[in-house]
C-alpha cells in the first residue's frame, strides 16, 4: 500500500497504564504507523499524564507531572497517545496547570507542544487524513465513544470512519454511544455502587448488539467495561482501536 | 421518602445514600423515564435552534456580567422596585432569610400562605420555620403539591416529584386529599389537584414566590410556569414575598431576550414557558397591595469571591444537567443531600456549605462532561467538580489527615511518577505483589481495601508479564544488535 506521506518522526507518549497494563496496544500502534511509513520513538523518561492525581484533587502531585512530559516531548515532530482521556487532559488542563504554576516559559513551551499532540485515532484521520489505514480484522465489533474522546476532543465518527474501512469487519452500532460507561477513574472506586451500576446498563448495551469485540480510543474505560464483561462471563473482549486497526490479512 | 428536609449538614455521604436508591427499582424506573422524556423534547427543540451555541455564549456573557457587577446592579434593583412601590429587605444568610419572610407574613395577619414553586425556599427550609410560627403553608405547583402531600421531598429543582410516577401521585391524593374515586391519566390528577387548589387561591391573603430572574434596569421580576397556579398566587392575594438569591439578578429587561430562549428549551423541552410572569412593584387596582422582596446572601458571595468556583453562579435552575447526568439518572435526587441534587448540587451545595459539609459530592461524577455540554451558560461543572475536589483534598490533608490511606497512595504514586527508575520499579514490584490476587486463568476477582470497590461487580486482567517500554527496549537492542 502507498499511502504517500511524507514519514514522520512520531514520539510514543503510551502513558502510565497502557505501559503496564496493555502493552499490546503500544506495541500494536508502533506496528500501525510503522506500516504508514512513520518512525516511531519513544522518550524513556516518560510516566504519566497526571490525570489520576488531577481529577482526584491532588493538585500538587500532578503539577510536576507536566513539566515533566514537556522535557521528554519537546523535541518531537508529533507526539501519538493511544488514549483520549490523556489527551483531553493535557489540552483541557495543561495550560491552566502552567498558570497555576505562574510559569511563563512552561506555559510558552505548551503553546508549541500541544497543537503536536494527537490522540491516535485523531492522528490518522485528522493530521494524516487517512480511513483506511490497510487493517484486515474479519470480526462482529461494536465502537464506545469514551466520554473525553467524544466531548473534549470532538473525535466525532473520525474512529468510526476507521473501523468501517477495516476488511471484513461487521461493525455493528451500540444504544447510547453517548452514554458514559461508569469509570471515571477513582469514581469507580470512590463511588462503586453507582459506576457498577451504570456499567450494568453499558455491558447491556453490548451483548446486545451481539459483537464479539467492543473497542475504544481508550483503555481505560475498556478495563471497566471488560471487568463487566468477564464477571459476567459474557464471553465478549475489548480491544483497543489500534489493536484492530494493527490486524492484517493473514 | 421524609419529612425532615433534605440537609446537606446532616446528610449522609453521597456513595452511601446511593446505595439506598440503587435498590429502590420504582425510584430509577420513574427517573430513567422522566429524564429520557425531558431530554428528547430538549433535544428536538435546541435542535431546531441552528445559532444554539451562539445563544448559549450570549447566556454565558449575560450571566458572566450580571454577576462581575452584582452589587450594583442588586441596587439598582432595589432603587427601581421600592420606585414602584415594592420593599426590598436583605438577608444576609438563611436564618435572617427566614426571619424575615416569617416577620412579614405574620404582619399580614395570615394563618396560611399559598406558594409558588421556589427552589430557594426550599434550600432554606421555610416551610419549616412557617410552620414554628403557626404558618401553614400551601405549595401550589402541581409537583412540589405532590411532594408535599406525600411528606416528601424534592428530587430534582424543575420537577421536583420526578421521581414518582402517575400511579403513586394518584395514591397520595387518593389518600391525602380523602377522595373515594380518582382516574390516572393526567388530566384527572391535574383536576383533583385544581379543585383541591381552588379554594385556596380564593381565600388565601399572602402569597410566597421565589424568582426566576430579577432585572435591575427595572426593577422587575420574572418567574416562568407551566401550570397557571403561579400566576394565581401572583395576582389574588394582597401580600406578595419574593424571595430570591442574590445570583439571580440579570441587568436588562432586553436580556430576558436571550435568557428566556435558553431556560424553557433547557429545561423542559418547550419553545416558551406556558405562563411568563413579569412584574413591577404596585398597581392600583391590580394584584396585591403589598409587595416584598428578600434579597438573600446564603454563602452566594462567597462562592463569588473564588475565581474558579465563581462561575457556579451563573446557573439559571433549568435542571438540564440533572436529565444528562449519568450518576443523577441511576440514583435520582436525594441521594444528594440537598434540594440541590445532580451535576449543579455537586458543584452549588458544597460551595453553600462552605465546604464545611458535603465533601462527598464533589465525588459523584464521573467527569463524563455530558452536563457542560448541555448547560444553558456553559458551565463548566467538571471543571468545577475538580476545584472542588481539590479544596476537599487540601482540607482533609491538613495535620493528622495526611495519613489518610489515600492521600499516602497518592503521594506514593506521585513520587513514582517523578522519576524514570521508580517508575520501571514500582511496574516490577505491581507484578510480583499481585501474584496471590491472580487466578488460573490470569484473572483478579477480589482487591483488598479502597481498591476492593473496583471488584465488587468487575474482574481484572493479571498484568502482563512484560510492560511496554521493556517490549520497546528488547526490540531497540535486538535493531542495534543486527545494525
Ligand atoms: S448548571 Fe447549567 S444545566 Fe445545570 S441547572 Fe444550572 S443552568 Fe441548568
Amino acid at each position: 500500500m502507498n499511502f504517500r506521506r511524507t514519514a514522520l518522526r512520531v514520539a510514543l507518549f503510551i502513558t502510565c497504564y497502557n505501559d503496564t497494563l496493555f502493552p499490546e496496544t503500544g506495541k500494536a500502534a508502533v506496528r500501525v504507523l510503522e506500516r504508514l511509513g512513520h518512525t516511531v520513538e519513544f522518550p524513556s523518561g516518560q510516566t504519566c499524564c497526571g490525570q489520576m492525581h488531577w481529577n482526584t484533587g491532588y493538585q500538587a502531585e500532578a503539577l510536576p507531572l507536566v513539566r515533566r512530559f514537556v522535557e521528554q516531548f519537546r523535541d518531537a515532530e508529533a507526539v501519538v497517545v493511544p488514549s483520549s482521556s490523556c489527551v483531553a487532559m493535557m489540552r483541557d488542563h495543561y495550560p491552566l496547570m502552567a498558570g497555576e504554576l505562574h510559569d511563563e516559559a512552561l506555559k510558552r513551551d505548551l503553546n508549541v507542544l500541544l497543537p503536536k499532540v494527537w490522540e491516535f485515532s485523531e492522528f490518522l484521520t485528522k493530521k494524516l487524513g487517512l480511513e483506511d489505514v490497510g487493517a484486515s480484522y474479519p470480526h462482529k465489533v461494536t465502537y464506545h465513544a469514551s466520554c473525553h474522546g467524544l466531548r473534549n476532543l470532538g473525535l466525532g465518527d473520525g474512529p468510526i470512519q476507521l473501523l468501517k474501512s477495516v476488511r471484513g469487519i461487521e461493525l455493528i452500532p451500540i444504544e447510547g454511544l453517548e452514554q458514559c460507561c461508569g469509570f471515571g477513574g477513582t469514581f469507580a472506586v470512590k463511588n462503586a455502587d453507582v459506576s457498577a451500576a451504570m456499567l450494568a446498563d453499558k455491558t447491556k448495551a453490548v451483548i446486545d448488539t451481539g459483537a464479539e469485540i467492543c473497542t475504544a480510543c481508550d483503555n481505560s474505560c475498556l478495563m471497566h467495561i471488560e471487568g463487566g464483561l468477564h464477571r459476567q462471563r459474557t464471553g465478549v473482549r475489548t480491544l483497543h482501536l489500534a489493536e484492530i486497526l494493527a490486524g492484517e490479512e493473514r | 421518602m421524609s419529612r425532615i428536609p433534605l440537609d446537606p449538614a446532616t446528610a449522609p455521604a453521597f456513595p452511601k445514600a446511593a446505595k439506598v436508591s440503587l435498590h429502590d427499582l420504582q425510584l430509577r424506573r420513574n427517573v430513567k423515564h422522566a429524564t429520557n422524556v425531558i431530554q428528547t423534547k430538549r433535544q428536538r427543540v435546541v435542535g431546531e435552534r441552528p445559532d444554539w451555541q451562539q445563544l448559549r455564549e450570549a447566556g454565558r456573557q449575560i450571566r458572566e456580567h450580571a454577576l462581575a457587577y452584582m452589587d450594583e446592579y442588586l441596587e439598582q434593583f432595589e432603587r427601581n422596585c421600592e420606585a414602584a412601590g415594592g420593599h426590598v429587605h436583605w438577608a444576609r444568610d438563611a436564618e435572617e432569610a427566614r426571619q424575615i419572610v416569617v416577620r412579614l407574613a405574620t404582619e399580614a395577619g395570615s394563618r396560611e400562605v399559598v406558594k409558588i414553586k421556589s427552589m430557594t425556599t426550599e434550600e432554606i427550609h421555610l416551610n419549616n420555620a412557617l410552620e414554628a410560627a403557626g404558618i401553614n403553608a400551601i405549595e401550589t405547583d402541581l409537583a412540589e403539591l405532590i411532594i408535599q402531600l406525600g411528606q416528601d421531598q424534592p428530587s430534582h429543582i424543575v420537577v421536583p416529584a420526578l421521581h414518582k410516577s402517575r400511579h403513586e401521585i394518584r395514591e397520595i391524593f387518593l389518600r391525602e386529599m380523602g377522595l373515594k374515586h380518582l382516574g390516572e391519566e393526567p388530566a384527572d390528577l391535574a383536576e383533583a389537584a385544581r379543585t383541591y387548589l381552588r379554594k385556596k387561591f380564593l381565600t388565601v391573603q399572602t402569597a410566597i414566590s421565589g424568582a426566576n430572574f430579577l432585572i435591575a434596569e427595572t426593577g422587575s421580576v420574572c418567574i416562568v410556569e407551566s401550570e397557571g397556579n403561579g400566576r394565581m398566587c401572583l395576582t389574588l392575594p394582597q401580600t406578595l414575598i419574593t424571595i430570591a438569591g442574590i445570583d439571580k439578578v440579570l441587568p436588562r429587561f432586553q436580556d430576558l431576550e436571550v435568557m428566556l430562549q435558553l431556560l424553557p428549551r433547557s429545561a423542559t423541552g418547550e419553545r416558551m414557558n406556558p405562563y411568563n410572569s413579569i412584574w413591577t412593584g404596585l398597581h392600583e387596582n391590580d394584584g396585591p397591595r403589598n409587595f416584598h422582596v428578600v434579597l438573600m446572601d446564603n454563602a452566594r458571595t462567597d462562592v463569588l469571591a473564588d475565581p474558579e468556583g465563581r462561575q457556579t453562579l451563573y446557573c439559571i435552575r433549568c435542571g438540564a444537567c440533572q436529565n444528562a447526568c449519568p450518576v443523577y439518572r441511576q440514583t435520582g435526587g436525594h441521594a444528594y443531600g440537598s434540594v440541590y441534587a445532580g451535576p449543579i448540587g455537586a458543584i452549588l451545595t458544597p460551595q453553600l456549605q462552605k465546604m464545611e459539609h458535603a465533601q462527598s459530592l464533589p465525588y459523584a461524577s464521573s467527569l463524563c462532561g455530558a452536563c457542560y455540554e448541555v448547560c444553558p451558560v456553559k458551565i463548566n461543572i467538571p471543571e468545577v467538580l475538580i476545584h472542588l475536589r481539590n479544596k476537599v483534598v487540601k482540607q482533609q490533608t491538613r495535620g493528622m489527615g495526611r495519613l489518610n490511606p489515600e492521600a499516602v497512595a497518592m503521594k506514593v504514586l506521585g513520587m513514582i511518577f517523578r522519576s524514570e527508575s521508580r517508575f520501571r520499579a514500582a511496574q516490577k514490584f505491581g507484578r510480583a505483589a499481585e501474584k496471590p490476587l491472580v487466578n488460573r486463568e490470569g484473572w483478579i476477582g477480589w482487591l483488598p481495601g479502597m481498591l476492593g470497590g473496583w471488584t465488587q461487580a468487575r474482574d481484572l486482567h493479571a498484568m502482563p508479564q512484560q510492560t511496554f517500554r521493556e517490549w520497546f527496549d528488547a526490540r531497540e537492542k535486538k535493531d542495534r544488535g543486527h545494525a
